[in-house]
């Protein structure tokens, strides 16, 4: 008789803290960010922006700057070769300025020279000749009959109206309140950086830190006028993204002046460009009221919500698309009457960051519940619980919520979690407000706990075509099996990549897996951006391991005279059902790999009526709720986040570190906004574009968290994932401006909330 | 751009006279500031950090004479007992890595409204020691040395040598309040130091007005009210109008960092809290 021997599990699967690949790199500063990229015979790229938020260009010289020693190309809109325009949704943004700029910072002129500095000097002798005209910088007048025009064709982006149940519906308790949200900026560490190579083939290769390799290869290949075959990209390392990649950048530019000047070509923005190289998150003025049964019960709401889309389109569209129709939080209202509006101005263009108009929206929605809750005597939580969805459930488009929806559990366990201890008799200086400012002893400080809940959205809506492609490979080399991925998706950071070699060794039982640069030689990965990669491009390279695994088993059943059923991957090997070993993969393979590619899509979404906003828009939701504890020191107006603790349920945590770390993360941003991060724009002109004035949270504003991580696993998606990154952003700024208001007693209708905001003065 | 290396402060003040376009350069955390953000191209950069002199701190006759070129960070550790005033300011400052490079005669040469180390400067009466190759050595009271914004009474052939502070007699607070809880510029800045031996109060102001500045006024006010002898209690309401008569010193602005009125107010509410928590411990330490 053999004693089968049994296959060693294959470690590293989903459900488990496998390591990053590229880990150990990142924290010893080995990894190579986009502003990294090198070539030997490279030039330097900079560009020349506009000063004024409005002007006409009547003329540019460029002669003083071609005299410049070292420099090889100065190019203005008359070199753009294709078409003069780009943009996510709408190609409504040129590549350089041509008649007109529409706001501060916007490119007019590119130039290249053998060194940074040489070519910013030659940019400075670029002659200009700019009529300034009127600038339109007050979204509340974009609509206005005398309003200047941003674009001909008016000044609305999009309006999404939303009618359901009652027409005039009227109820005991009414609850109302104007709401303004400032710009945020996605602030993440490596500015904008990209190398273009030009090749033989008259193309251009393009390395670039991004976020949808092939959406940018569409707008590339339309304003340099090339194939796509033309014009390929390589993922270069990316130091954060959070929405703000997801517009051009450097792209076009590098590409027009490397076929220009026949040289390679490198970009890279400093700070201060970088705060006018990409969008930011829409400021908002809100005007939400909420109908109620005295019980507190629902009856109906009302919303007006109005996004500054800044000078271009961008995703403006689909941002006020998520701000309506998930506008009002995860509460059940039988009656609902919405208009979200997106308008052009001569601000700077926003966009995409993370939580993608639901972040503005939860504001207002969260501090009228606290409203009511006021209103009709229950505490936060209770008024959140009796209202909030459950699954199956209509949500206010009408679609059904066909998978988990715990809002009240979410709640119920963040206000189970222990309170934070009060401040002792002589605390710290560093846990006080104003920390070792030394502004307080204890004077005038107050405590205020805050709740917030929300959800969001994961995948792209509104019957967008949203789908991935993954290519694996499986193949025996030097004796050892090794699993190949390749997709195009993104790696921001996020830790997709170790995701990937997840599920490839959940999947193939393979140890050895390797992601290989994301590139355009493979299918479109869609966007990293809407908490979608590991459920889109998780769902593919699942579909492409399956393939591949059941062509090997194919195999080894042939080989071993045995049915395809009994048999699986694992440790390495082929085996039984039992888990003994049947084969060596070197024994099935040979030498030969096997290799699948498959397009994989999630349910189709649908778009919304334009009338009534009714629809199955979305395909998942991410539901989350935070509790913030603050210690205000309400004369000072300073503010000391004592606690910020949450839970989301996540489906199914594919990395449970990495899903923390994204908690973590989210919660700092969402409180950022709440707090201190605002883009300051002043007529048109950003007032801080640097990290001196741009506050972002540090580590005494970041209070340890607690992270409750649920996993009710969604039927609908691979492994039963739910998107996690963006639902943290969303609920923890609420729960923050709330447990301000709850310390200081005001009403704080206005984030970032501002010292002055506290004091009144 | 050439780069001056001067290793004594003999030659550091000969280039300094021989090369008006060169700019001196110390722990270099607002010069590469400047020099990165494209808002300066000077001509050569005198770098400072090879002067031995300037690296140290001495004690004389209950004065101390800081090195220009000393850092918060050892400010704080070597100078917490002596300057508390000033090594509280220093813990504000920045990051530790700023605090390791950052110097007091940094602070000085930048002369910004909301450079941390010159209220409690002001408040201790500090006199900047300044010297050129032509003329020697001179010393403006800190309190003259602030002629507008970013600006200071250096001559172009000068250098700052160091900067005298007597040893505290009495109690010294700073207070900084910033919209976030570490490295952040001052929105508004408040220092105080009392002197019991001379029944003298000092104040300095940061960020409320076109250059750091005292509260003149508002020192004889609380030096007059004050019960030196008995050391009674602070009343309330004096700690109150003391506050109300600093945040009347100020001349503030609004900008991006926060509101005339919110760095008034707030410099009132600094004020009052101060000088009770001064107070306080001059009476405990009775
Ligand atoms: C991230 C960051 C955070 C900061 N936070 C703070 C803060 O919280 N509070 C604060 O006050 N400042 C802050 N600063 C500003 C800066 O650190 C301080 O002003 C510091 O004191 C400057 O000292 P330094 O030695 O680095 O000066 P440098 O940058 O070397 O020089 C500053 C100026 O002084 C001149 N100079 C230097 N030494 C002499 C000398 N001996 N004689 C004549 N001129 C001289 C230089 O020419 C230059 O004009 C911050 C800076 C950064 C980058």
């Amino acid at each position: 008789m053999t004693t089968a021997q049994t296959a060693a599990r294959t470690t590293g699967r989903i459900g488990e803290n496998a390591q990053r690949p590229d880990g150990t790199l990142k924290v010893t500063g080995e990894f190579a960010y986009a502003s990294d990229l090198w070539h030997d015979d490279m030039v330097w790229g900079v560009t020349l922006r506009s000063p004024h938020p409005h002007a006409r260009i009547r003329r540019i010289d460029v002669t003083e700057a071609l005299t410049v020693p070292g420099v090889s190309a100065v190019l203005t809109a008359d070199d753009v070769p294709g078409e003069n325009a780009f943009g996510l949704e709408h190609a409504d943004q040129p590549v350089l300025a041509a008649e007109f700029v529409r706001y501060e910072g916007e490119p007019v002129a590119l130039v290249a020279a053998d060194h940074p500095e040489t070519a910013r000097r030659a940019a400075a002798r670029i002659r200009v000749d700019y009529e300034v005209l009127p600038a339109l910088t007050d979204a509340r007048r974009a609509l206005d009959d005398d309003a200047p025009l941003v674009h001909p064709g008016g000044n609305l982006v999009r309006h999404l109206r939303l009618r359901r149940g009652a027409e005039r519906p009227t109820a005991p308790v009414v609850v109302s309140l104007d709401f303004e949200v400032g710009m945020q900026d996605q602030a993440f560490l490596g500015p904008e950086s990209g190398l273009a190579v030009p090749a033989e083939d008259g193309g251009v290769d393009l390395y670039v830190a991004t976020q949808w390799l092939h959406v940018d290869q569409r707008q590339i290949c339309l304003a340099l006028g090339m194939p796509p075959e033309k014009v390929r990209l390589t993922l270069a390392g990316v130091g954060g993204a959070f929405g703000g990649r997801e517009d051009l950048s450097v792209h076009v530019h590098a590409c027009l002046l490397a076929l220009r000047t026949g040289r390679p070509v490198k970009m890279s923005y400093g700070r201060e460009e970088s705060f006018h190289g990409h969008v930011h998150r829409h400021p908002a003025t809100m005007t939400y009221e909420f109908g109620a049964e005295c019980d507190g019960t629902l009856v109906y709401a009302r919303a007006h919500v109005l996004l500054d889309g800044g000078a271009y389109a961008s995703s403006t569209a689909a941002v006020v698309g998520n701000a309506g129709t998930l506008g009002l939080g995860p509460y059940r209202f039988p009656s609902v009457a919405v208009d979200a509006y997106g308008v052009f101005t001569h601000n700077p263009p926003c966009g995409a960051m993370r939580g993608f108009g639901c972040v503005q929206a939860a504001f207002a929605h969260e501090a009228l519940m606290d409203e009511l809750a006021a209103a009709v005597g229950v505490d936060p939580v209770e008024i959140r619980r009796r209202n909030g969805v459950q699954e199956g459930d209509r949500n206010i488009t009408g679609q059904v919520i066909d998978s988990a929806a715990p809002v009240a559990e979410l709640l119920q366990r963040v206000a189970d979690l222990p309170l934070p201890p009060a401040l002792p008799e002589q605390p710290d200086l560093r846990d006080l407000p104003g920390a070792v400012g030394n502004t307080t002893h204890g004077e005038g400080v107050r405590r205020g706990v805050g709740y917030s809940v929300t959800y969001k959205n994961v995948g792209f809506s509104e019957g967008f075509d949203d789908y991935s492609t993954a290519r694996v490979r499986l193949q025996v080399t030097g004796g050892e099996a090794v699993a190949t991925v390749h997709t195009a998706a993104a790696e921001v950071g996020q830790g997709l990549v170790t995701v990937q070699q997840q599920i490839a060794r959940t999947e193939l039982g393979v140890e050895q897996v390797v992601v290989v640069p994301a590139d355009t030689a493979v299918g479109s990965a869609g966007s990293t951006s809407a908490s979608r990669q590991t459920y889109v491009t998780g769902g593919a390279v699942k579909a492409a391991c399956e393939a591949v695994r059941t062509a090997v088993l194919q195999r080894a059943a042939i080989a071993l005279g045995r049915p395809v059923a009994g048999l699986a991957l694992d440790g390495d090997k082929v085996v039984g059902a039992g888990g003994e070993v049947l084969a060596g993969l070197a024994d099935v393979l040979g030498d030969d790999a096997v290799e699948e590619t498959v397009e994989w899509r999630h349910r189709p979404t649908h778009a919304v009526d334009p009338e009534t906003g009714q629809g199955d828009a979305h395909v998942q939701f991410a539901f989350s709720a935070h509790r913030a504890v603050v210690d205000v020191d309400t004369e000072l107006g300073l503010v000391k986040v004592v606690a910020l603790d949450t839970a989301q349920d996540v489906g199914k945590a594919i990395n449970p570190d990495a899903v923390v770390g994204q908690i973590h993360g989210g919660s700092a941003q969402g409180m950022g906004l709440a707090l201190m991060e605002e883009v300051v724009v002043t007529d048109g002109h950003v007032r801080n574009p640097s990290f001196t004035d741009y506050l972002l949270p540090t580590v005494l504003d970041v209070p340890p968290m607690r992270v409750e991580v649920l996993e009710y696993a969604d039927p609908h998606a691979p492994y039963g994932v739910r998107g996690v990154g963006e639902p943290p952003t969303i609920s923890s700024g609420p729960a923050v401006a709330a447990a301000v208001r709850a310390a200081c007693g005001k009403p704080l209708r206005r984030v970032p909330i501002r010292p002055e905001h506290i004091t009144c003065t | 751009m050439d780069f001056l290396q001067p290793s004594s402060w003999d030659e550091a003040l000969a280039v300094r006279a021989e090369r008006p376009d060169a700019l001196p350069i110390a722990g270099g955390t607002d010069v590469m500031v400047e020099l990165n953000f494209d808002r300066r191209r000077p001509g050569a950069l005198l770098d400072l950090t090879r002067v031995g002199e300037l690296q140290e701190w001495s004690i004389d006759d209950g004065t101390v004479r800081l090195g220009a070129g000393v850092p918060y960070g050892r400010v704080i550790t070597e100078l917490g007992d002596r300057l508390p005033g000033l090594a509280m300011a220093a813990r504000t400052v920045g990051s530790p890595q700023i605090r390791v490079r950052g110097t007091v005669g940094g602070n000085l040469g930048s002369a910004s409204p909301a450079g941390d180390a010159h209220p409690p400067l002001l408040a201790a009466g500090a006199e900047v020691e300044v010297a050129s190759a032509a003329r020697g050595t001179r010393r403006i009271p800190v309190a003259e040395f602030f002629t507008g914004v970013k600006r200071n009474a250096l001559e172009p052939d000068e250098l700052i040598a160091a900067v005298h502070v007597r040893t505290a007699r009495g109690p010294q607070q700073f207070c900084k309040v910033g919209t976030r809880n570490a490295m952040v510029i001052a929105v508004s800045a408040f220092a105080l130091a009392l002197h019991p031996d001379r029944q003298a109060v000092g104040t300095g102001i940061g960020s409320a007005a076109p250059t750091p500045r005292r509260a003149a006024e508002a020192e004889e006010f609380l030096a007059g009210e004050l019960d030196w002898a008995g050391r009674a209690a602070l009343p309330e309401s004096l700690a109150q109008a003391f506050g109300e008569r600093v945040a009347a010193a100020a001349a503030p602005i609004d900008d991006v960092r926060g509101t005339a009125a919110y760095r008034r107010h707030s410099l009132a509410v600094l004020a009052r809290r101060a000088a009770t928590w001064a107070w306080d411990d001059l009476r405990r330490a009775a």
